[in-house]
């Protein structure tokens, strides 16, 4: 460990000055490293060691810098990514899972897992603005398009909780089923969509009203209906088709977002759990908690292209272009 | 807790906002909640080192209803809980009687004859039960009532769990140690069933005799009490109530894995469970109760969650509706094992992985891979509908 971090304290400057390339960033909650991910050769050029649990990942506007949920070390880190260098630690109640940057690229939205409150830290200010109460295990969050609503899902209440982000005050709660993991706003069709995990659904709510549009299913033949458990989701940039992990079914489904049918499921590592486009939309990065590695999904074909070994329990990913 | 209380007071803004959107819910619905606990004198074991806790079961019950009443706060359900403990020998009926009166949804903690005794009262009805305690199988079987659920697996789950770990492994020979106690006898009976059902066969049994106090001499008195089993890959011991099953590990004359009730345990839950989320469980009913949860903690638990669950998706308090939800195709429970948990619609037990483990670790979660089941994986553990006698529920 001792040599990794001086091995890495000499290496990484120099590796990192002429890496422009375009990178995908995976952080391993059981190693307490992040894995880069080369987009053009589709290997692992190096570990980045983080605080302990690293979990929820994602990059700065401009990308100068990268917060990371280092759940253990009740913190989000803030990281230089050139340097690959810790610059600070912001304020982010206890045990951060997962959270949100908000459009103004200033405010981040945490979820506190264990603590069941929702902090929304100023990262320019490093303080904390706001604490919210929010149901037991919050851990999904989403933000709208125009930055006026956080969503943050609790897992155990099994609920969307919509947030108001002028007041910092819950405005509405709408059920969904069983432990609720990702939440994500469409910018076209201002809908909210939910995964429930143990439900097996994924909830499509009109954000306007709040009220639920339709409710997704799926069905893989020879897998037990209890082992497909959606977690993640991203869309494509058009938003017609969005790309839902499903846990330990260790696939990916394809959903049509226009009319809610699933199209295909993609085969993958063993419990899929977050993922990251390329650059140009043209690759899907998902991270594999059991089997410890990243599927490199061709998103025109639909199929898989590659698996890459990473660190222990990869749980976040995001693009570095 | 105090973080719990102050939450309810902040959130009351938005709950009125919830309200207001959704005015088909009725405000305060009130949900009680009852746990009827027959309390036992324990007998006497030869260590002390692992007391029983006395709240052990309904502290699980209590960090369901803190779980429970957040969804409640949003969406005007209000839980309560209430503990009707009766003394060892004291009046079971009265007690029931007491709890009846406070709650039409009760927990119960006993054994088998007592759990009837209560579920067949008059005043019993109307009323829904779960069995948090008792892994008899004659409660899921011949004797299953319509009113009582159980959360607790039975004892036959957990042998199952065990015997494809050992049959995955091809640990297949086996010998088995079975106290002097009936439910050792019964725990024995299981094990042997269990190895049955699966192909194999316990090729040896000794029975415990020991009567003196074994802790200076386990050394050399086990040694040679196993220094007659025949061969086999793995001792099974059948001691459920944690008397002599501690001095035989690594006391066996020949180097093997001991499994049973000691060593490599079936059970419902354990500390040791921490992935699918569990940790979060853990953490808080170790805030909660300052101590590790276990699988009577568990049953609790997941009885009041699911109680949680059907009102939620209810709307309703009335045990009769929350029964019909429980047992068909909507229900599921979130039970931190990995896989959604529903009750089987035979016989009223929850369906659920047991957690195959030793002290320190998870050993893995059953059901295996390889034991597939036309309805669901988890049916490969415990009664199947064709070996359950019941006939108390429409199927």
């Amino acid at each position: 460990m001792t040599r990794l971090s001086l091995w890495l304290s000499v290496a990484l400057p120099l590796m990192a000055t002429p890496a422009m390339a375009e990178e995908i960033w995976v952080t391993n909650e059981k190693d307490d490293t992040i894995s880069v991910i080369d987009v053009a050769t589709l290997e692992v050029t190096r570990p980045i060691p983080v605080g302990e649990r690293p979990r929820g990942i994602t990059f700065s506007k401009d990308f100068s810098r990268v917060y990371i949920c280092a759940s253990d070390s009740d913190a989000v880190q803030v990281m230089d990514p050139e340097s690959g260098e810790i610059l600070h630690d912001l304020p982010s109640g206890e045990d951060p899972e997962q959270f949100v940057l908000h459009p103004d690229d200033r405010h981040l939205y945490i979820a506190n897992e264990d603590d069941a409150v929702t902090t929304v830290v100023d990262t320019e200010t490093r303080t904390v603005v706001a604490q919210i109460n929010v149901g037991i295990e919050p851990e999904g969050m989403g933000v709208s398009p125009d930055g006026k609503i956080v969503v943050t899902t609790s897992e155990t209440t099994n609920m969307a909780h919509w947030i108001d982000t002028a007041t910092n005050k819950i405005f509405a709660n709408t059920l969904v089923d069983s432990r609720p993991r990702h939440a994500e706003f469409t910018k076209l069709t201002n809908e909210l969509w939910v995964s429930a995990e143990i439900g097996g659904t994924v909830s499509v709510f009109d954000a306007a009203t709040q009220g639920e549009k339709a409710k997704i299913r799926f069905e893989i033949p020879g897998v037990n209906a209890d082992l497909i458990q959606p977690v993640g989701f991203e869309f494509t940039p058009d938003e017609k088709i969005a790309f839902v992990a499903l846990g330990p079914s260790n696939h990916v489904a394809v959903v049509n977002a226009e009319t809610y049918a699933v199209e295909g499921y993609i085969l993958t590592g063993r419990r899929v759990w977050h993922m990251a486009f390329s650059a140009d939309h043209s690759l899907l990065f998902t991270t594999n908690g059991v089997s410890g590695d990243v599927t490199v999904i061709d998103v025109a074909s639909r199929s898989a292209l590659k698996s890459i070994k990473v660190g222990r329990f990869p749980w976040g990913a995001a693009l570095r272009p | 807790m105090r973080k719990l209380c102050a939450a309810a007071v902040r959130l009351a803004p938005a709950i009125a906002v919830a309200l207001a959107a959704a005015p088909s819910l009725a405000a305060d619905l009130p949900i009680a909640i009852a746990y009827l606990r027959a309390e036992v004198d324990h007998p006497p074991v030869l260590s002390n080192l692992d007391p029983i806790p006395e709240d052990l079961g309904f502290a699980g019950a209590e960090i369901a209803l803190e779980d429970t009443r957040t969804t409640g706060q949003f969406l005007g359900h209000a839980y309560s809980l209430t503990l009707v403990s009766v003394a060892p020998g004291g009046d079971l009926a009265a007690g029931a009687r007491e709890a009846l009166a406070a709650a039409q949804l009760v927990l119960v903690e006993g054994d088998a004859a007592q759990i009837l005794a209560v579920t067949d009262m008059p005043e019993a009805r109307g009323a829904l039960f779960f069995n948090v305690a008792s892994g008899a199988a004659n409660l899921r079987s011949a004797d299953c009532r319509a009113n009582l659920l159980h959360t607790l697996p039975e004892d036959a789950a957990r042998a199952d769990a065990l015997m494809q770990v050992l049959l995955d492994k091809q640990w297949t020979d086996l010998a088995m140690i079975t106290g002097p106690k009936p439910e050792d006898a019964a725990f024995a009976a299981t094990l042997r069933a269990s190895a049955t059902k699966f192909g194999m066969e316990i090729a040896a049994e000794k029975a415990w005799t020991f009567d003196t106090d074994l802790r200076e001499s386990t050394m050399q008195e086990v040694p040679r009490f196993t220094q007659d089993l025949p061969d086999h890959d793995v001792l099974l011991i059948a001691d459920p109530t944690d008397d002599f099953g501690r001095y035989v590990l690594h006391n066996t004359w020949s180097p093997r894995p001991v499994a049973g009730t000691e060593g490599m345990r079936p059970e419902a839950w354990a500390p040791v469970i921490e992935a699918w989320g569990a940790v979060q469980l853990q953490n808080r009913f170790e805030d909660h109760a300052g101590r590790n949860m276990r699988s009577r903690d568990y049953a609790a638990w997941a009885a009041v969650r699911a109680i949680g669950e059907a009102v939620t998706r209810t709307g309703s308090a009335d045990p009769a509706t929350l029964r019909t939800y429980m047992l068909g195709p909507d229900f599921t429970l979130d039970g931190f094992k990995g896989r959604a948990l529903s009750f089987r619609t035979w016989n009223g037990q929850l369906r659920q992985p047991i957690a195959v483990v030793n002290d320190r670790a998870l050993v893995t979660l059953a059901p295996l891979p390889a034991f597939l089941h036309q309805r669901n994986e988890m049916d490969s553990l415990g009664l199947d509908q064709p070996e359950s006698a019941c006939t108390e529920f429409a199927r």
